[in-house]
């Protein structure tokens, strides 16, 4: 049995990470005090920063040397990151984040809530640039895509970030320890001294115009590669699915228990759960052949909604259903919600 | 034909961009003559910091990570406690050090981290085009308080060097001034210690270096250098303010 935020914390151990820099903050310190036991007695070093801006300093600069690194935070804490990812982003330096989010805007509150889907999947700081995120919904996930992010952030030398909540983050279940990394790729950019070599800029602004448009070229076209390879997302019934929910993390566990119970008083419903949500799972709404409806269920306004629009394309009718600020969906409003969906769609009641 | 002198190893064949009269020429030939004559060129990292000198990498021939604006020596933070065995250092201006990086300044030093730091004092945010600094002079013209720095509406001048000499996690702390040929060798050998600070006792070593900005300052380059001369160094007083190492030593 592990709690959510220590399990992203063995992880990280157990994929190499040896360098943790962070800073308190509420519904996330499980994981900053985790961090604090455990790496030094693996040769690690844990430091809390005087701030989430130097704490993300830290790790951008252990980064560069080459090595895997962790920080983590919650939304507000994560806002003042963002100056530090954008910077991850255009010097390409792998590095993974830990977001923890709760209800905002501003200070908000510890309760659990999805209000920085848009941040995290948009970039989050200034510039053209995207970083990896994954969305877990168990405390497995939680580790296994902690292992994962930082393979696939090494391999394409991006920012990856982890988007939990406070109940994923808080809840205990038992897990399966995945097997430690045993050697982490050779980073032959590192800057940790010339010796033998010439010498290695780990930079974010080139000298020229042209070299700074060149990088956006790269970037973008890493991006492509990304978006093309790495999609993610568990499919639940969706192979005769007639409706479908959309939802990921915590609100997943709820929206799966209603597929559940909808399916044994026969009604043909399913679920796409996203578990990348950059690059968003496009090519899973390819494969929903008899969808007449897709019900996006998530703990905020309707940020992930436009990302599901943009998917189908106008083919199924899209309803949202949320609140940000810290409110949970009982199954039952969720089941009233998706039967009430149905009915509109079944009256030709509805418009995309 | 004897050769007599040269361009340290530890800068490229690249030309210096700033402008005539500026003292990051001086100061980066400096921080080339001082790594090559410790043989640091292969063990060093250096951290360039948002400013004039952001592209110092297009000059020091040695790994090089760029950091955001004022977050140098938590940048260097990182790369130290990932590369303990290497030598880091930061090259920051004082908006940099002083305005916008204060707190990873003054935490860096509280931590004796084990990183030098080459500190650049010339009272003006250069890049910017001469907007007022923490270090500027009470009264002197910048582009945001054309009437002069007023202290009673902006505060008054920061010594960040009796600052850092007061925290007791520091070990070598020092300014000079980069204005006479007697002064520049004095800061050659105060940076050099400060080297040394992280190199032979694993601690926390500054130079700061008065610096000028003739095109801020609007004076021709040597009234610039008589400007830091008469103005500068007697709100900012030169010496070594800390020698633990030396302390240690004796």
């Amino acid at each position: 049995m592990m709690k959510g935020n220590e399990a992203i914390g063995e992880a990280a151990i157990r994929a190499g990470c040896r360098f943790y820099f962070g800073y308190p903050i509420t519904p996330q310190n499980e994981l900053l005090e985790y961090m604090a036991r455990k790496l030094p007695e693996v040769g690690g070093c844990f430091l809390q920063s005087e701030s989430e801006l130097a704490g993300a300093s830290m790790l951008y600069g252990a980064a560069a040397a080459g090595k895997r690194v962790m920080t983590s935070s919650s939304s507000p804490g994560i806002s003042l990151m963002q100056e530090t990812v954008s910077y991850l982003a255009s010097a390409e330096l792998p590095a993974v984040i830990v977001n923890i989010s709760r209800g905002s805007p501003g200070l908000g509150r510890i309760t659990p809530a999805q209000s920085d889907y848009n941040q995290a999947t948009k970039g989050g700081g200034h510039g053209d640039y995207n970083i990896l995120v994954f969305a877990p919904a168990s405390v497995q996930e939680m580790m296994d895509l902690t292992m994962l992010a930082y393979e696939l952030s090494d391999q394409y030398r991006i920012p990856a970030m982890i988007l939990g909540d406070g109940i994923v983050g808080q809840m205990m279940e038992s897990v399966v320890l995945p097997e430690p990394v045993e050697t982490i790729p050779e980073k032959s950019w590192a800057a940790c001294g010339c010796q033998g070599r010439e010498r290695n800029l780990v930079i974010s602004a080139p000298f020229t115009d042209e070299d700074l448009i060149d990088l956006n070229r790269r970037l973008q076209e890493k991006y492509r590669v990304i978006i093309e390879r790495e999609q993610r997302a568990e499919m639940i019934h969706t192979e005769d699915a007639e409706f479908i929910f959309v939802a990921f993390g915590i609100v997943s566990r709820l929206a799966h228990s209603v597929v559940d119970s909808l399916r044994e008083k026969g009604c043909k419903v399913g679920m796409i759960r996203p578990q990348t949500l950059w690059p968003f799972p496009d090519d899973a709404f390819n494969r929903i052949p008899r969808a007449k409806g897709v019900l996006v269920v998530e703990m905020n306004e309707g940020q992930m909604l436009i990302d599901v629009r943009l998917a189908l394309n106008g083919r199924v009718p899209v309803r949202h259903y949320g609140r940000g600020g810290g409110w949970v969906p009982s199954p039952d409003s969720i089941e009233a919600e998706m039967l009430k969906l149905m009915e509109e769609v079944e009256k030709n009641a509805v418009s995309l | 034909m004897q050769l007599v002198f040269n361009k340290p190893e530890s800068l490229t064949v690249n030309p210096f961009t700033y402008c005539p009269g500026c003292s990051h020429g001086i100061a980066h030939r400096l921080v080339g003559e001082v790594i090559d004559e410790m043989q640091l060129r292969e063990k060093i990292v250096g951290v360039s910091t948002i400013g004039c000198s952001v592209r110092c990498w297009r000059n020091f021939d040695f790994d090089i990570v760029q950091g955001a604006h004022g977050r140098g020596m938590a940048v260097a933070t990182g790369l130290k406690r990932a590369l303990p065995d290497q030598v880091i250092f930061t090259y920051q201006g004082d908006g940099d050090l002083a305005a916008i990086g204060m707190g990873e300044t003054i935490h860096a030093a509280v931590r004796g981290e084990a990183i030098t730091v080459v500190f650049i004092n010339n009272a003006v945010f250069g890049a910017t085009g001469g907007q007022l600094a923490p270090t500027t002079l009470p009264g002197q013209w910048t582009s945001t308080y054309p009437k002069g720095r007023d202290v009673s509406w902006t505060g008054s001048p920061i010594n960040m060097s009796e600052i850092l000499a007061g925290l007791p996690a520091t070990t070598y702390i020092a300014r000079e001034a980069l204005t006479t040929p007697k002064n520049v060798l004095r800061a050659k050998k105060y940076m050099r210690k400060a080297f040394e600070a992280q190199t032979l006792h694993g601690g926390f070593g500054l130079v700061e270096l008065l610096g000028s900005c003739p095109v801020n300052l609007k004076l021709k380059p040597v009234e610039a250098l008589n400007w830091v001369e008469k103005n500068m160094i007697p709100q900012y007083p030169l010496g070594e303010f800390k020698d633990t190492g030396k302390e240690a030593a004796s």
